[in-house]
This record gives structure tokens, C-alpha cells and sequence, in this order.
């Protein structure tokens, strides 16, 4: 199917109004935005539908858009029956990011939803297991916000070295 | 031990001189056992890795001594030489205790291995018993190993090492137990004057054991798996190589207490090989000459210590190839492969062999056939088995030329005339996964 | 003996520790393994060791600038990884590669699938006690190695492709090297069949062991040669062509029951083992192709100096040894990515380990782990 139908059909299926967006110069892959309240029932629904039977959670991903005050959701999805693939997203406030696990939907998204929250903060409802993944357990921050600032030291382990002398500062 | 009892007998002086001259030598030959059974301990290991450097396409260690027999000297410097690590938690005189009891477990049993006509320290008339009971010391120390360490690991390698250890100890016996029935006697070397199970058989390889009858030949493979189990080689070496991930009951050790347990392994590998080679092989016995004969010249003593040694290694290297050749066994696997199939099979070898000792009187017909039976197939299948191995060496070659690619040079290297070319070189034609 | 311990309340587990440091080459892991004596009851993966911020570094380095990084994702498939950043880019510049480039780079991938084969391979059967076999085929690596070297001057971190196409080209030395290996491989993969791929010992170590049927599979996102060995028929060079992939000839092998050893069932760890050999074999099959089939040209698009794609985003996949490696990449128009996000195969496998452990053996676990190929800074990055 092509990204238009696969839209068109999302639509059909939440009975509401999606918006499709692509590049600044229609390069690249388009996404269709779904409301944060439909996450995880769009999830389900792009999974179970027959014609869409997106079974496989390619990635799921979070972008921060410090400028949109939000964070950006992103799972690509792929269907091995039909062969075709989409991009869903969907926003969550950086205030007060939470959002639905969809790992009801695909197990894989556990441990994809695990590392947005670990390096970006994001909150999931409903999720068996959420605790850091790949960061220590009480390490500060969530470093891939971009107003992340380095800790100087980590249980007394400094996180910089001084440059070696006579290199470029 | 005994000659030199009687020598010193004959010798006629005070009972105190000669309770003490008795004593003395007692203690020299026990140093000499235990000498000689660490020089081929470290051997061993040497002649294991140069072996496993071949087998993997490489050298292995040729720089200490010629051809590298000297790297076991260089080891044993730098083991003596590193710090004596105990964790603090550990049960410390059980985890100084361990390595000597294994050592101790495997050494003692080198006593009784029959190198030559006179060349055995302790000739007892309970040998083949009194061999496999004393290495089931070591099971004790490797527990204690295990337990003491304060590792959970190791206590996982020590219990389950000593679950495999104590299971395999029956097919062994089993196994052993066929050439003690054929001989009539558990003595292990013997002379012409009293019987022992390397005297019995003679050097020809239709007067050895192993070939007596088919039982027989089972009782061998039976034996020889089990001890080759019981000595924690691979494939039966998940113990110690708990892989994967740590070394199992000798985690903790460090520096000449891991020297200990290693050495002891080692050692074990040799005995095996003498133990098959004395009960099943024909031990020192020169083909051609009757015991009275061998026992006249010394030089003929020399010749049978050269041919149980070169038999004994022919062994062990066997039990080396296996290790570097073969994948291991799972543990559930391990007690299966004993209680269901080697246990078994022992049993039957054992119940053969006694019908047919009882049927074929030695020297008869019956007896004859049987040995013709066992001798004509194995010696089949040892040539089959020689052929094949240079028929893959002709097909595969023993050396990869990498020089030839590098060079690379037009005209230089014709790739139809290096190999089958074009035509996959499997026997088939086509790979297994196809 | 476990309804004694039911019985009496009290639920006797021993918590073992695998990890972070053990003997395998899987790279830095961990797993906290609670058992009942042999058996496991749980197995939970504790992953983070080898975790460098390759995704945050991307937000202060060039476009270009940050393929070196690329190789570190995953060094075992650096070709891979640089690939499938080097496609996203490419999309997102709708760029036309030259037919060279994509020739080479398929041949530079498909060289990398064999030398991370071999190291996957051996270290399965070195995890399960058969350490030659490891040396084996390193020793076949290492040629691969110095072919490697010669192409792009890096043995293992390559940083061979370029957004664009690739760096270096190759001349008919090479190609006649490459050809020479490939004489001398193939037989070399029927001598690893014969010494350990049908051994009755291995085959029964891993026969019917760690079971994943295709649903779980699918769902639990594993991809590659893990999921073509539960039955999912799909490769990304096959099924969603890209670079020079869409004229070759090649078989994709796929698990099925009773595949060499009778006790063999799909989605086992004998067939996710099975599968990576006869990969192999079909590399070299494509390799021979590309060979006979090299054009000639440029092997870089008109790329300019400072790279700034255009405002967007693009998810590119490359079908890598492991499965499925994909770059997702944010642009907001600058000289620096937005976002790069890699999907890697490692973190999908990683996580399934802990839902099919119950109930296997300490020693299966080893063998599941070693199978399902599972590669530290991949699951890190």
C-alpha cells in the first residue's frame, strides 16, 4: 500500500482526521502524526487491521525538539505479509512527557521504550519494567535532551580529562 | 620395590641397618614415582600444546628448549613465582587442602603403573583396585575446591565435577574389571613367576587383551570413555571449562595451588593411557620373547619401558586430539551418555566376557576364532581410518598458501590447477546445509 | 525434588552472576541468572557496559564527519553500519549513486558478512567446547582481513563508504584476490561442515534448544538470520533491493524442520546456526557475481564539500550479518545531524533472552546467547 492509503485506512480506523508530512523538499520518509490520547490504540490497530498487519516494530525512537516543547515519538513500522512501511509519531510535552507503552502492541517496544525513557526522560503507562537501560541506575539527566548538561563526576569519577599539553585546546 | 627388598635381604646385615636401608629406599622410590610422574605431568602439557597448535593450523610453543619440551619449566618458574591469592572468605585450610589431595589422589596411583618388567614401584597384588580407588581421592579435593572457594560458581564446578566424577567411576571399574576376568589376577605387572595382567598377554597384538574377544574390545571403549570422563576432559570437561564463563572449581586458585590441580590433571591424562595400555594393550611386553627371556637381559627391560611409553602416548594423544577436536557435553547429557549407554554396555562387555572365558579355555579353537573375529575388523578400521585421514589431506592440503594470494600477480597463480576447481570439494558435491 | 521445595514455601534460588567479564567474545554483558540448581528460572540481561553515546557524538560531528562513528556501532560490520548511514543520508539528498559505487559496496558488504560469519560461527562452537573450528575460521579472516586493507587501509573499522558512494576503488589485483579467496573459501566452508557443522555432539547441544517461533520472532523484532531460522522468509537484499542487490542471484536459507539433524526444529538454536553457514556460501556466490559483473565508472555522486540535506527525516536499513541495520537520521537543515538513531539487531536479540530462559539449562543459555549473535556496542552504542 502506499503511504496515502495506509493513511487514508489509519484514518478510517480512529474515525479522526490525520495529518501526513514529509521534508522540507518532499525527500526522505513522510510520517503520519497520530494524537498522543490514540497511541497506543493506533498502534493496535495498524498491527491487528488486515490490511495494514504491521507486525514488526522496527524502531521506536524519541526526538527532542526543545524548539516544539516537545519530544517526538517515532516508531517505523513494517509489515512482512504486505511488505509495506510506515512512520507513525506522535508528541509528548517535555514538561510533562508520558505517554502509553505500546508493549501490549509489540514486546520489542519494552526494552525501545526502557532507552527513551532512560536517555530522554519520557514516562510510559502500562509498562511491565521501566527503569534505565543502558545508564546507570542513578545517574542525573537524560543526556540525549539537548539541554543536557554533563555531570562533572559520577560517584566521584570525573567525567572529563584535562587535554593533554601542547594540543589544540 | 620388591627387588629391592629382596637385594637388600640378601645383603645379610643387622635388622636395624636393614629396616633403615628399607625405609631409605622407600622414600627414594616414592620421590622417583613422584618425579617422574611430574616430569611427564609437565610434558604433557607441553606435548598437548604443541599438538593443539597443529591441529589449529599454528606452532604452539617452540621457543623454550628444543622443539619447546622445556616451556613446563618455564611455567612452573612463573606459577612458583606469583602471589599466593586466598579470598578472604574462603575456607582456608580447606582451600589450602584441596590441591594436594587431588595430587596426591593421582601421583600415588603412578606406584603402580608397571613401566617395565622390574620397573614398577609397588607391584601389589590388589593393583587395578588400588589404582582406581586412589583417584577417587582427588573427587574429595576437587569438592573441597569447590566448597571452599566461597564462589558460587565453583561450587557449582565442584559439584558437578564431583557428580560426573563418582557416576563415571562404574563404567570405569566395569571396564576394568573385563581384562582382571580374563587374567584371573587384579596384580598389574607380574613377572615369570607370578601372574600379573601385563605378564599374561604377550607383545603380539592377537596375545593382548583388548582382542581376546569382541567383549573385550567393548570393555576397552567402555573404560576408556568413562576415564577419560572421570578426568574432566573434553568432551566431558564442562566442570572445569564452565565456559563459557568461569573456570569452574579452580576459580580461586592461583600460582602453585593452580599449578597443583592442573599438573594433577595432566598426570591423570598419562595414567589413563598406562592403565589402558598395561590392561588391555599388552603393557611393556617385547613381541617375540617369553617373559624368561625378557627378564634375562636388561636391555630387553629397556626395549619394553620404550614400548609402553610410546603405547601410553599413543593414548594420550589421543585424549588430546579429542579435546581439541570434539565440542562438550551438557551435564544432563554427560550422566545420560553413563547411566544409560556406557553403564549398560559395560555390564553386557563384563557378562560376555566372563561366558567366554568360561566357553573358550585359553589356546583353543573357540578362543582362536574370537580373536580373529575382534583383530581382522579393527585392523580394518584402523587402515580405513589412516586412508581417509590422507585422502582428506590430499584433498583440503595440510598447508594454506596465503603467500600465493597475497602475491596475487597475473599469471602467477592459476586458480584451476590449486584446487578442485569450480566443484565443491565436499564428498558429495554439495555442502551439508544445502 | 521440586515439590519438596514447593511444598515447604520456600522458593530456593541461586542468583548467579554471568558477566560483565567471561571468557566468550560476545563483548561486555551481563546477566543475573536466577537458578533452581541447573535449571534457569530467569535470565536478566543487564546491558549498558559498552554504551558511548555514538547517538549524542552524532549531534556535534558533520554529516560526513561522523562515518568513522559509524563503524564503531557494530565494528564486526562496519561496512554495514557505514552503509545504512550513508543510505539515509543519501536519502534525505535524494542522491544518485553511481552503478560502481553500488557494486562495490555490495562487494565490500558481502566480504564483511563472511569475515563476521566466521567470527559468529566460531565462537558458537567455541562457547560449546570445539575450539578449533574458532581458529579455522579466523584463519580464513585474516585474509579477509588483508583483502580488506588493501581496499580501504582499515582491518576492522573500515569507514569505507562515503555519503555518496564509496572512497577508494579497487583495480583487477584486487578483484583476482578476492577471486582467489573465494577458490579457496568455499572449500574451506564444506571442511567446517564436515569437521563440526554435523557433529552429533554439537548438533545435540543445540537441537531443540531455545526455541523462538516465528510469532515471537516477528514480535519481539528479531531480525536476519535469527528470524529466517524461526521461518520468516525475508531478507531486506531480496525482499527491498537496494545498492546492486536487485540483479544478483542468490538463495536466502531459511529453518525447517528436521534440517540436517532429525531433532532439529525451526526457530532453534541448530538452525540460527545452520542458517549463518549457508550464508556464507551464498556471499561468496554474490561476490562472484559482482566480480564478473563490475562496471566501470565513477564511484562517487557530485556530492557537495559541506553537506546541509534538507529539513526532513529518513529511516535507511541494510540487510547486515546480524539482521536488519538501520540509521534513522533527523535533519533541521544545518551542518550537524539532528537526531541519529541506529536499530540494531543485538538490542531486539538481547531482548527476547530473558523470555525464552526459563527453563533451559545454565549451559543453553550460553549456546541461545552465542546463536542469537548478540554483540555488545551493538546493543549499546
Amino acid at each position: 500500500m502506499e503511504a496515502s492509503e495506509i493513511k487514508k485506512r489509519l484514518e478510517e480506523l480512529l474515525s479522526s482526521e490525520l495529518v501526513w508530512k514529509i521534508g522540507e523538499k518532499q525527500t526522505g520518509d513522510g510520517w503520519v502524526e497520530i494524537p498522543l490520547e490514540k497511541w497506543t490504540e493506533a498502534c493496535r490497530l495498524a498491527r491487528d487491521d488486515e490490511k495494514l498487519l504491521f507486525e514488526f516494530l522496527r524502531a521506536l525512537s524519541g526526538v527532542d525538539r526543545p524548539g516544539e516543547n516537545n519530544i517526538e515519538l517515532v516508531a517505523h513500522l513494517f509489515s512482512y505479509r504486505h511488505r509495506h512501511a510506515v512512520v507513525l509519531k506522535t508528541k509528548v510535552s517535555r514538561e510533562n512527557p508520558v505517554a502509553a507503552s505500546v508493549c501490549s502492541v509489540w514486546p520489542a517496544a519494552e526494552w525501545y521504550e526502557r532507552e527513551i525513557f532512560d536517555l530522554l526522560g519520557v514516562n510510559f503507562r502500562e509498562h511491565p519494567d521501566l527503569r534505565r537501560i543502558l545508564l546507570p541506575e542513578d545517574w542525573p539527566g537524560h543526556p540525549l535532551r539537548k539541554d543536557y548538561q554533563q555531570p562533572a563526576s559520577y560517584r566521584g569519577i570525573p567525567t572529563s580529562r584535562p587535554a593533554p599539553e601542547g594540543s589544540a585546546s | 620395590m620388591r627387588t629391592v627388598f629382596e637385594y637388600l635381604k640378601a645383603l645379610q646385615l643387622e635388622p636395624f641397618w636393614q629396616q633403615l636401608l628399607a625405609a631409605a629406599a622407600v622414600v627414594v622410590i616414592a620421590a622417583l614415582v613422584f618425579v617422574v610422574a611430574l616430569t611427564i605431568a609437565g610434558l604433557l602439557v607441553v606435548v598437548e600444546r604443541r599438538v593443539a597448535g597443529r591441529v589449529q593450523s599454528r606452532i604452539g610453543p617452540n621457543r623454550v628448549g628444543p622443539l619447546g619440551l622445556l616451556q613446563w619449566l618455564a611455567d612452573g618458574l612463573k606459577l612458583i613465582m606469583k602471589e599466593d591469592v586466598i579470598p578472604a572468605a574462603a575456607d582456608q585450610p580447606l582451600f589450602r587442602l584441596a590441591p594436594y589431595l587431588v595430587m596426591v589422589g593421582v601421583f600415588s596411583a603412578f606406584a603402580s603403573v608397571p613401566f617395565g618388567m622390574y620397573l614398577i614401584a609397588a607391584d601389589v597384588n590388589v593393583g587395578v583396585l588400588f589404582i582406581l580407588a586412589i583417584t577417587s581421592l582427588g573427587t574429595v579435593g576437587i569438592l573441597m575446591s569447590g566448597w571452599a572457594s566461597n564462589n558460587k560458581w565453583s561450587l557449582l564446578g565442584g559439584i558437578r565435577s564431583a557428580a560426573q566424577i563418582v557416576s563415571y567411576e562404574v563404567p570405569a571399574l566395569l571396564g576394568a574389571l573385563s581384562p582382571v576376568l580374563l587374567a584371573g589376577t587384579l596384580q598389574m605387572s607380574g613377572t615369570e613367576s607370578e601372574p600379573g595382567i601385563v605378564a599374561l598377554q604377550g607383545g603380539w597384538p592377537w596375545q593382548w587383551f583388548v582382542f581376546r574377544n569382541p567383549c573385550a574390545l567393548g570393555a576397552f571403549f567402555v573404560y576408556f570413555i568413562a576415564a577419560v570422563a572421570e578426568g574432566n576432559r573434553t568432551p566431558f570437561d564442562l566442570p572445569e571449562a564452565e565456559s563459557e564463563l568461569v573456570a569452574g572449581f579452580n576459580t580461586e586458585y592461583s600460582g602453585m595451588r593452580f599449578a597443583g590441580f592442573f599438573l594433577a590433571e595432566f598426570a591423570n591424562v598419562y595414567l589413563v593411557s598406562a592403565v589402558a595400555t598395561t590392561l588391555f594393550f599388552g603393557g611393556w611386553q617385547v613381541p617375540g620373547l617369553s617373559l624368561a627371556e625378557q627378564a634375562g637381559d636388561p636391555r630387553w627391560i629397556i626395549l619394553g619401558l620404550v614400548i609402553f611409553v610410546a603405547k601410553a602416548s599413543i593414548f594420550c594423544f589421543v585424549i588430546v586430539w579429542l579435546r581439541w577436536t570434539l565440542p562438550r557435553l551438557r551435564v544432563d547429557q554427560l550422566m545420560g551418555l553413563c547411566y544409560r549407554y556406557l553403564l549398560p554396555l559395560g555390564l553386557l562387555c563384563l557378562l560376555g566376557n566372563a561366558a567366554l572365558v568360561l566357553v573358550a579355555s585359553e589356546g583353543s579353537t573357540v578362543d582362536w576364532v574370537l580373536r580373529l573375529l575382534t583383530l581382522v575388523p579393527a585392523a580394518a578400521v584402523l587402515v580405513l581410518f589412516f586412508w581417509r585421514v590422507s585422502y582428506h589431506i590430499r584433498r583440503v592440503g595440510d598447508r594454506v598458501d596465503l603467500d600465493l594470494l597475497a602475491r596475487g600477480v597475473k599469471g602467477r597463480f592459476h586458480p584451476e590447477r590449486h584446487r578442485h576447481y569450480g566443484k565443491l570439494a565436499s564428498p558429495t558435491g554439495k555442502g551439508v546445509t544445502q | 525434588m521440586s515439590e519438596i521445595l514447593q511444598s515447604s514455601g520456600e522458593r530456593q534460588e541461586l542468583v548467579l552472576n554471568m558477566g560483565p567479564h567471561h571468557p566468550s567474545t560476545h563483548g561486555v554483558l551481563r546477566f543475573v541468572v536466577h537458578t533452581d540448581g541447573e535449571i534457569m528460572r530467569r535470565a536478566v540481561p543487564d546491558i549498558g557496559y559498552l554504551h558511548r553515546g555514538l547517538e549524542k557524538l552524532a549531534e556535534g560531528c558533520s554529516w560526513a564527519g561522523y562515518m568513522p562513528f559509524t563503524d564503531r556501532v557494530n565494528y564486526l560490520e562496519a561496512m554495514f553500519t557505514n552503509l545504512a548511514y550513508a543510505r539515509a543520508v543519501e536519502k534525505l539528498l535524494a542522491l544518485e549513486i553511481p552503478p560502481r559505487a553500488q557494486y562495490l559496496r555490495v562487494m565490500a558488504c558481502e566480504l564483511n558478512r563472511i569475515a563476521s560469519h566466521c567470527i559468529t560461527l566460531g565462537c558458537i562452537a567455541m562457547d560449546l567446547g570445539a575450539f578449533t573450528p574458532f581458529v579455522y575460521l579466523l584463519r580464513e579472516r585474516e585474509t579477509i582481513n588483508d583483502l580488506i586493507e588493501e581496499l580501504c587501509g582499515n582491518r576492522i573499522t573500515h569507514n569505507y563508504m562515503r555519503i555518496g558512494g564509496v572512497a577508494f576503488d579497487v583495480d583487477e589485483s584486487w578483484l583476482k584476490k578476492v577471486s582467489a579467496f573465494l577458490y579457496h573459501f568455499e572449500p574451506v566452508i564444506a571442511e567446517f561442515e564436515s569437521l563440526i557443522v554435523a557433529n552429533e555432539i554439537l548438533a545435540k547441544r543445540m537441537a531443540g534448544v531455545g526455541v523462538i517461533c516465528a510469532a515471537d520472532a516477528v514480535a519481539w523484532g528479531l531480525v536476519g538470520p535469527n528470524l529466517r531460522a524461526s521461518g520468516v522468509d525475508f531478507d531486506l537484499r531480496r525482499d527491498q533491493p537496494y545498492a546492486a542487490y536487485d540483479g544478483l542471484q542468490f538463495s536466502v536459507p531459511v529453518g525447517r524442520d528436521g534440517w540436517v539433524h532429525p531433532d532439529s526444529v525451526v526457530g532453534d538454536c541448530y538452525q540460527r546456526f545452520l542458517v549463518r553457514v549457508e550464508e556464507m556460501r551464498q556471499a561468496c556466490k554474490i561476490l562472484r557475481q559482482c566480480i564478473a559483473a563490475l562496471p566501470s565508472g565513477e564511484i562517487m555522486a557530485k556530492v557537495p564539500k559541506a553537506l546541509r540535506p534538507p529539513r526532513g527525516e529518513a529511516y535507511a536499513a541494510v540487510e547486515g550479518a546480524r539482521g536488519e541495520i538501520g540509521c534513522y537520521v533527523v535533519s533541521d537543515g544545518g551542518p550537524q545531524p539532528y537526531r541519529v538513531k541506529w536499530r540494531s539487531s543485538s538490542f531486539s536479540s538481547m531482548s527476547i533472552i530473558e523470555h525464552i530462559s526459563r527453563g533451559l539449562m545454565i549451559a543453553d543459555l550460553v549456546a541461545v546467547i552465542a546463536t542469537l549473535d548478540v554483540i555488545a556496542p551493538e546493543t549499546d552504542r
